[in-house]
This record gives structure tokens, C-alpha cells and sequence, in this order.
């Protein structure tokens, strides 16, 4: 049975992530309510503001259903806001929810404003070929990280990629680019 | 080996705002609120729309303390509008660190001839358009974001429904167009032919398009959704409405649920009574009518 992969629907740049899938392939669904979780067999958290995805979550109670699922090992990969949705917690907007499922401390807007966003080229272990991309927009760092917690890729000294477990996080946008080799990567997971 | 101000990196903050809603503020605290409703930015002003026509005189940039204290008081990004062709201004609040710019018809133009070279700043910009040709020039220009005009400050969402279903029809021309008629209709819409190309290939704009100008209620936001709107601002809709913390709510629940109608229902329950509204033709004067 060929795999179907969620795309979190609720705000950001959803379209780039389904149609990066669909360049290789992969069925893509946009989950936008709790039980469409049951339809998919991982997901992605796009880009997009953290604090509004999280206000539309926690409506729908998506947050209680997805955090339970991840638990047991749903596969996951959230990139920018979605990194700070999945994370422990945020450095400096300490009072802001989040789910809890990989163990790193995120600071937010970690480069500046958006006059400070860019691209670098980043090596990433586990992706072949070359170096990628990264685009980094108002993006957030890892401060923190626990020991099960592997970092992937490291951008002047901080970690940018990280993965523990079934949860795979970046600061940067895959989904921007017209590489597909980070999708890949988190489709082994599956 | 990092590039700051790339045009993917504009372009792609821009992406980041899809299905979101950005609301007009004038103040830190209505910043908070809209924040706390699940804005994904806010608009730094001076005066909401429906207040700059109703007192007159030249609009021009908000102030730099104004728009500095609405930085400050949220973690989500700010826009600030500048005067078309303001170069000046524009490169202020590129220099204070605003996250957009919006080079609006909602201020006083300061160029009858010319918008700013866009390209030239590290800071995206998003801009009105009423037709697929205005919003091709100031792509060409470099926006990173499109908007419709609509009729700013009236809450009467007829003139936004206009501009989007015009772009959208002729987007839909456009991509049944075979390759030998794109120039001649390029130059009758007076756009470049490489953006009229680019359209054809993608069957949308190169860049988001967002509604604007007249929304005031959850129904109105999935209007536009329904067109086609990659997301709304929100300008004197939600402050001027009589209980802007649930209308902002609901505007943003609107925008995921455009599709769902009993949801529609739900949100738009219990929202209190919108802004006022006003007829197009009573209009001393139309904002949409300024850019070239």
C-alpha cells in the first residue's frame, strides 16, 4: 500500500510541502481537523506564524489528538513554526504553548526581523549529494537540546536541524526550495 | 556564503502569511489583541482607514514612536504603509526593521508617475492592484505580495470582489491563451511579457495575493477565500467594530473555514454588530484610484 502523508492545514505554506510531495510522488492530504489524522500516515507542520497554528490547534483540540499520536509514534516533521510547535518550549517568549514532542529549547525570530532572513548553504548529515540550500525566514534556533536528541545540520555553530525519534524539526524551508532531498530524508522515517 | 533580502527569501515570507489574516492597529494594546486572536501580522498606523477618510488632509507614514511601539509589544511581524513612490519612507522603515512594507493607496501618493524600484531593498513589499496588470507592474517592480485595492475604509466588501474576480478572470484567460498571443496581450494590459508567461505556466500570480480594502465581517473573509484570496487584511473592520476581540477571532476562523458552512454559521454567531458601512457612489473620494 503506497503511503499518504498529511500536510497541517491550518495556516502557512502549506501548497509548497504538497507539491514538493507530489514531485516525488507521494499523496499528499491537507489535514485540517483532528480526525483527518486518522487518514495519514505522518504529517508536516509547514511554515507559517507558530502562535496562530497553535490558536487554530487548540480549537479544534488538534493539539491533545496529534501530541498522543506522536507519542506512539506517528512520524512528524515541522519546519520553522512548525519546529517551535513541536518543540519543549520557547526561550524567549517563555509563556508560549507548545506540544512538547522532541526535546529542544527554541528561540524565536532567533536572527532578527525580517531584514535579517537569508539562504546559506547547509550539510546536512543523512542527506547525500551536496550541500542544501537553507532558506531561514524570521527563523527560530535550537538553544537547547537533550541527549536522545540528534543534531543534522548546524549553521555557524547552532543547531538548525534536529531529530529524536519519529520527530524531525528545521529552522529552514525544504519546501521552498526545488530540492526534495530533506522530504526524502523524513519519508525514510516513515 | 548567507544572502540577506533574496527574492526567494521576500517572496517566501510572503508564502508564510497564507490563510491568515492581518489586521490594522494603531496602538500596542489593539496589537496584543490581534495577536492573541491568531493574526499573523499586523499593520502599524497612525489612523485606520475609515478615520484617514474621514479627517482629510494628506496621509502620510505612521510615526516612527507609534510604529516602534507596536514592534515592541508583539512577536509577530509588522507592516507599516508608506506613500506611493515614497522612497524616503520607505527606506525608514526598512531602517527601524519593519517586517513589510505596504506601498499604499491608502496614503497620500507622493509619485503621480512612478512607484518605488522595490528590488532595491532588503525589505518585501506588498501593493494594491485592481486588474492582472497593475499587479504584474508591481511585481515587475518587485513586490513580494499582491493585494486587491478594494475601497479602504468603507466596509463594503463590493469594490474587493471586483479586483479579485477581475485578476482571477484573467488569470483563467490568460492560461488558455496560446503562446503567439501572449505578447500582444501583454502590451494591452501593460504588463512585461515574461510575468504574462510566468502566469500562464503557474495559473496563478507569481506572488501571494491577499484581499483587502472593505472586509468587515467572518462572511465577507470567506468571501474572498472563496474567490481565491490567498488571505485577508483586515483593515477598519475589526477596531471600528463594536467587539473587536470576537470579531477578530472569528475573522481568523473564517479564513480556515471559508469552505465549511455550518462552521461559517458557528463563528459568525456571536460577534457583535460590525463597522459601518458606506455606498462606493457617496464617496468623496476613491482611494483605488490611485497607482499607475
Amino acid at each position: 500500500m503506497s503511503i499518504k502523508v498529511g500536510v497541517l492545514g491550518l495556516q502557512g505554506d502549506i501548497r509548497e510541502h504538497v507539491e514538493i510531495l507530489k514531485k516525488l510522488g507521494i499523496e499528499a492530504v491537507v489535514v485540517k481537523l483532528p480526525e483527518h489524522l486518522e487518514k495519514v500516515d505522518a504529517l508536516i507542520i509547514p511554515g507559517g506564524e507558530s502562535t496562530t497554528i497553535w490558536k487554530l490547534m487548540k480549537i479544534t483540540r488538534m493539539n491533545e489528538a496529534l501530541k498522543e499520536k506522536i507519542e506512539k509514534g506517528f512520524p512528524v516533521y515541522g519546519t520553522c513554526a512548525g519546529m517551535i510547535v513541536l518543540s519543549s518550549g520557547v526561550e524567549n517568549y517563555p509563556e508560549q504553548e507548545t506540544l512538547k514532542v522532541i526535546d529542544i529549547k527554541v528561540r524565536r525570530n532567533a536572527f532578527g526581523r525580517q531584514v535579517e532572513s537569508f539562504e546559506a548553504d547547509l550539510n546536512i548529515k543523512g542527506v547525500s549529494d551536496g550541500l542544501f540550500r537553507g532558506i531561514f525566514i524570521r527563523a527560530p534556533l535550537i538553544v537547547d537540546y537533550g541527549e536522545n536528541v540528534e543534531i543534522l545540520c548546524e549553521y555557524e555553530e547552532n543547531p538548525v536541524m534536529a531529530r529524536q525519534g519519529n520527530v524531525l524539526v528545521s529552522s529552514f524551508h525544504p519546501e521552498l526550495t526545488e530540492d526534495t532531498r530533506v522530504h526524502e530524508l523524513f519519508l525514510k522515517m516513515i | 556564503m548567507e544572502d540577506k533580502g533574496t527574492w526567494v527569501v521576500k517572496k517566501g515570507f510572503a508564502e508564510m502569511f497564507k490563510n491568515g489574516v492581518i489586521m490594522d492597529v494603531t496602538t500596542a494594546e489593539q496589537a496584543r489583541i490581534a495577536e492573541e486572536a491568531g493574526a499573523v501580522a499586523v499593520m502599524a498606523l497612525e489612523r485606520v482607514p475609515a478615520d484617514i477618510r474621514k479627517q482629510g488632509g494628506v496621509a502620510r507614514m505612521a510615526s516612527i514612536a507609534k510604529i516602534k511601539e507596536i514592534m515592541n509589544a508583539v512577536s509577530i511581524p509588522v507592516m507599516a504603509k508608506c506613500r506611493i513612490g515614497h522612497i524616503a519612507e520607505a527606506k525608514i522603515l526598512e531602517a527601524i526593521g519593519v517586517d513589510f512594507i505596504d506601498e499604499s493607496e491608502v496614503l497620500t501618493p507622493a509619485d503621480e508617475r512612478f512607484h518605488i524600484n522595490k528590488h532595491e531593498f532588503k525589505v518585501p513589499f506588498v501593493c494594491g492592484a485592481r486588474d492582472l496588470g497593475e499587479a504584474l507592474r508591481r511585481i515587475a517592480e518587485g513586490a513580494a505580495m499582491i493585494r486587491t485595492k478594494g475601497e479602504a475604509g468603507t466596509g463594503n466588501v463590493v469594490e474587493a470582489v471586483r479586483h479579485m474576480r477581475q485578476v482571477m478572470d484573467e488569470i483563467r484567460r490568460v492560461k488558455n491563451m496560446l503562446d503567439d498571443e501572449l505578447v500582444t496581450y501583454a502590451k494591452e494590459i501593460g504588463a512585461p511579457v515574461e510575468l504574462v508567461k510566468m502566469v500562464k505556466e503557474l495559473g496563478r500570480l507569481p506572488v501571494v495575493n491577499f484581499a483587502a480594502g472593505g472586509v468587515a465581517t467572518p462572511a465577507d473573509a470567506a468571501l474572498m477565500m472563496m474567490l481565491g484570496a490567498d488571505g485577508v487584511f483586515v483593515g477598519s473592520g475589526i477596531f471600528k467594530s463594536k467587539e473587536p476581540v470576537k470579531m477578530a477571532r472569528a475573522i481568523v476562523q473564517a479564513v480556515l473555514h471559508y469552505d465549511d458552512p455550518e462552521m461559517l454559521a458557528k463563528i459568525s454567531e456571536d460577534i457583535g454588530q460590525p463597522m459601518e458601512g458606506s455606498e462606493i457612489k457617496d464617496l468623496e473620494i476613491r482611494l483605488q484610484e490611485r497607482g499607475w
